[in-house]
């Protein structure tokens, strides 16, 4: 597990190449920067300076090397790498409200933006024009989509938004592919079509994710919940109501288990059982720091009484690894099936790096399904 | 001119309400949630069963009825347990409550704050500690974004 701290600012957004050599990330600014990993350390190579607004989405795709931002000036951009130099490509969303969030298809031929103007944008490549091109898909969406996911058929598209629901769309194209094969969801795909509506949980979706086959998605929610939908004649839904403060961001690690990560600093394990259509708590992901337990002098008591007000001895510093909320996760190696590294990143302007193996090692009782 | 500037009556107008991108609330069918059962909460006040007061005054909540008065009427009721408990056996009370019962307890007890009076503060800041330490701040936050509440 390793720790670093890029800034002293909150990273807005990040995204890493495909050999994880290099990461993209927003220093809540109108900028870009890709840092390179040489040795230890971490080295400014490039900045992109073209947004007018924060960034608030970078996504990379890995094959085709290709970054899209998308940011609160409205545009989205992608950017292709020509001998040195990062080239940006406007591409016009049309929506009059910023945009939030950015994802590339799995083929790469699309990507999908969500904004606060209550619409997904779906943007594809049209070769007569030279142009990135973009459909909308608006109904029934009632407010600001916070997060994207694409199911691995490439067509299928989870959105979590700030009306409560998290929903799966239909982002079929047929400029650029096939009719897809039936799946979990439904066999029927047009496009804009509503294959699953959540119920039940309320509270901004902050984070979406599908499993690796795409027959699951999961979702975290403001009112502290975490919900898992499995696709099948009658979706089957499991929630999780949880203690602490809400999660921000959600990925699955292996096909029954999910880390999320929140406000609360820290990632938690959650595991799914299918059989029961059960969620459960698998535990806190954090490596404690073993700080050495201070005994405490009288005259400190009384201190503590007369400034603070409390005979309590703990200190208030975090004990977590980050200092801030974490507001991105994303995954290193093994994708979503058998991940073996995750990153996180946050508002405390770092990034964490968490081993798989060495966390199940490190917590006793954590066991990864 | 002069005819325009004479009535200001357009000032009163509440222009939210003609939005058309307005977010409206599902209506999900609350005309027949009554609340608690007042006779029988009463009732067990009287015997002494307090645990089962408790449980019997935390079924049916008025969550979903825009009726204002079966929430006050709830409201009341639930105050009234939570006074009739003893300071010490309030913790029991709440480890007798499943995951639900103590996230609707917690809206409960802020329903109660915002109506604070000499008797009911003490009483229900104490129940609020006991409910924290079994709820956590997710129970909290649950309150928060409850769109429709007690």
């Amino acid at each position: 597990m390793s720790y670093h701290s890029f800034l002293l600012e909150p990273i807005s957004c990040h995204a890493w190449n495909k050999d994880r050599t290099q990461i993209a990330l927003c220093p809540n600014n109108h900028e870009v920067h890709i840092y390179k990993k040489d040795g230890n350390n971490w080295s400014k190579i490039h900045v992109l300076k073209e947004h007018n607004g924060q960034v608030t989405g970078i996504d990379w795709a890995p094959e085709s090397n290709r970054i899209v931002t998308c940011g609160t000036d409205r545009n989205a951009y992608v950017w292709t790498l020509k001998g040195d130099v990062w080239k940006p490509t406007l591409v016009i969303l049309r929506i009059n409200r910023a945009a939030r969030c950015v994802k590339w298809s799995p083929k790469e031929n699309k990507f999908a933006v969500g904004s606060g103007s209550r619409l997904i944008s779906v943007c594809y490549f049209e070769q007569d024009n030279d142009w990135w091109v973009c459909k909308h898909i608006k109904k029934p969406i009632r407010s600001t989509i916070l997060c994207l996911d694409w199911h691995p058929n490439n067509v299928l598209l989870a959105a979590g938004s700030c009306d409560f629901k998290c929903r799966i769309f239909s982002a079929y194209i047929k400029e650029v592919e096939e009719k897809p094969a039936p799946t979990a969801w439904g066999s029927k795909m047009p496009f804009g079509e509503v294959m699953f509506e959540s119920t039940g949980t309320s509270g901004w979706v902050h984070g979406v994710c599908f499993s690796d086959s795409g027959n699951r998605v999961a979702w975290a929610s403001h009112d502290s919940t975490v919900a898992v939908a499995e696709g099948g004649k009658t979706a089957v839904c499991a929630s999780l109501t949880s203690e602490t403060l809400p999660l921000l961001c959600v990925t699955f690690i292996t096909e029954n288990s999910l880390v999320a990560a929140g406000h609360d600093c820290y990632p938690v394990l959650f595991v799914y059982d299918s059989n029961k259509a059960a969620l459960s708590f698998g535990g806190k992901l954090d490596v404690p720091k073993q700080s050495a337990q201070k005994g405490m002098t009288a005259r400190e008591r009384f201190q503590n009484l007369d400034k603070k007000a409390t005979t309590d001895s703990k200190e208030a510093v975090l004990e977590s690894v980050h200092k801030n909320s974490i507001s991105q996760i994303s995954i290193l190696n093994g994708g979503k099936a058998q991940c073996a590294k995750f990153c996180t990143t946050g508002m405390d302007g770092g990034m964490a790096i968490w081993d798989v193996k060495s966390l199940e090692s490190a917590m006793k009782d954590l066991k990864i399904v | 001119m002069s005819k325009n500037t004479v009535s200001d009556r357009f000032r009163k107008v509440d222009v939210d309400e003609y939005d058309e991108n307005k977010f409206v609330d599902e209506e999900e069918g609350g005309e027949n949630q009554l609340g608690p059962d007042e006779a029988e909460v009463d009732s067990l006040i009287r015997q002494g069963n307090l645990m089962g007061a408790l449980q019997a005054v935390l079924k049916n909540p008025p969550i979903n009825t825009k009726n204002q008065n079966v929430k006050d009427r709830a409201e009341g009721l639930v105050l009234k347990v939570l006074s009739s408990f003893k300071s010490t056996d309030i913790e029991k009370g709440v480890q007798s409550l499943d995951k639900n019962g103590v996230d609707l307890l917690m809206k409960y007890i802020y329903k109660g704050f915002e109506q604070p009076s000499e008797n009911n503060s003490a009483v229900l800041l104490q129940w609020h500690e006991k409910a924290l330490s079994a709820g956590g701040v997710g129970c909290i936050v649950r309150v928060l974004t409850a769109r429709k509440t007690v």
